[in-house]
């Protein structure tokens, strides 16, 4: 994780598949203030390119996507202004 | 954010706004841009009333619940006819000469359980269109002829309702929203119903079923547009479908000043109910509603 990022919230979404690892992101993300960081934590390996995927089209910034541990890994995702 | 099933984290903290049954059935609402959580809230707290669970209000209806729009009312005062199984699809055969509302109340709860359906076995009148519309958001008109049709936009204009109306006959669909006050009423475009007969029903004249498949989905999309406040609605057009063509044009209509519901000095300042009796002979020069009068 990059180190100067601030994570507003986490949400760990292990044992969840497409494309319920964005919907959830998704609507943890909508909760939260704009500019605000979301570290998602995942296991589904199409997640780490589906997730940033889809929240690139909505126009949030997909900060970092990087491992997190034995077969997770972490998605950064800042919500848009 | 008050929803009793939403699931909740450690120490009571709100993950999601929905239970886990709700964002799995939601799922492709919440994906999409115009939609998302905010927006399948919206669709959770509406109330749309569906008048008429006929050829039209059974998709509408069918689509609304599927959609989970939160509160659905049912206004129809008539029973399962077999002759209305041929489009009237929120009916079984076995729910013939069983009231309408009732195969209703089945058909939608078992769709969507998170649905509160809510049914008024009555026939829309002067007297009660009032009171069955105030509680209600966006009010989908699905009857069957021009009497009740005029009455029911006469009262959403008065009462300030969004309207989806349409209407079927032969191979023939059309639809307009009406949006008071920004936009167009029946009446702008059809001042005064038909004389009686001029117009044939579905009865006398027929109806291909999937037709009402047709319009009233559309009138389900027009009611979650309307709901979400997401892209164009189609008010101030008239939509039609000619079936057997293949072919959707539209028609723009505006706002019309000398309207005599919604106009800048109305004549209709009380709701009014046409005796429209239908057993005159059909004449061919009438082909539908939409070729009275045209708008553009």
């Amino acid at each position: 994780m990059p180190e100067d990022v601030q994570v507003h919230r986490e949400l760990d979404l292990k044992g969840e598949v497409c494309p319920y690892t964005f919907v959830k992101s998704k609507l943890v993300l909508e909760m939260m203030e704009p500019g605000q960081v979301l570290r998602v934590i995942v296991d589904y390996p199409p997640a780490t390119s589906n997730v940033p995927r889809s929240m690139e089209s909505e126009g949030h910034k997909v900060l970092a996507v990087g491992a997190a541990g034995e077969g997770a890994w972490e998605i950064l995702v800042r919500k848009k202004d | 954010m008050g929803d009793p099933r939403a699931q909740e984290g450690l120490g009571g903290a709100l993950v999601f706004p929905f239970s886990e049954e709700e964002i799995v059935r939601y799922s492709r609402h919440i994906i999409l841009q115009e939609v998302g959580g905010v927006g399948q809230r919206k669709l959770k707290d509406a109330r749309v009333l569906v008048v008429g669970a006929g050829g039209l209000g059974s998709p509408a209806a069918f689509y609304l619940a599927a959609a989970g729009i939160g509160t659905l009312g049912i206004v129809d005062d008539d029973v399962v006819d077999l002759s209305n199984l041929q489009r009237q699809i929120l009916h079984r055969t076995e729910d013939v000469g069983k009231p309408k509302v009732d195969s209703a109340h089945r058909a939608l709860t078992a769709l969507n359980p998170g649905v509160r359906v809510v049914t008024y076995r009555e026939r829309l009148s002067a007297a009660n269109v009032m009171d069955l519309i105030r509680d209600y958001d966006v009010i989908v008109d699905g009857v069957d002829n021009f009497s009740t049709r005029y009455l029911l936009n006469d009262a959403c204009v008065m009462a300030g309702k969004p309207l989806v109306d349409a209407g079927i006959l032969r191979w023939d669909g059309m639809l307009m929203t009406i949006r008071p006050g920004e936009g167009p009423c029946y009446r702008c475009v059809f001042p005064e119903p038909p004389p009686a007969g001029v117009i044939p029903s579905c009865q006398e004249a027929g109806v291909i079923g999937a037709i009402a498949g047709v319009m009233g989905t559309l009138q389900a999309l027009e009611a979650i547009k309307l709901i979400l406040g997401v892209g164009e609605t189609l008010s101030g057009r008239l939509l039609l479908f000619d079936a057997l063509e293949g072919r959707f044009r539209q028609v723009n209509a505006a706002q019309d000043p000398d309207c005599p519901v919604c106009g800048d000095h109305p004549t209709i300042t009380e709701l009014i109910e046409y005796d429209l009796a239908c057993e005159l002979p059909e004449t061919g020069a009438a082909a539908g509603p939409t070729e009275r009068k045209n708008p553009s």
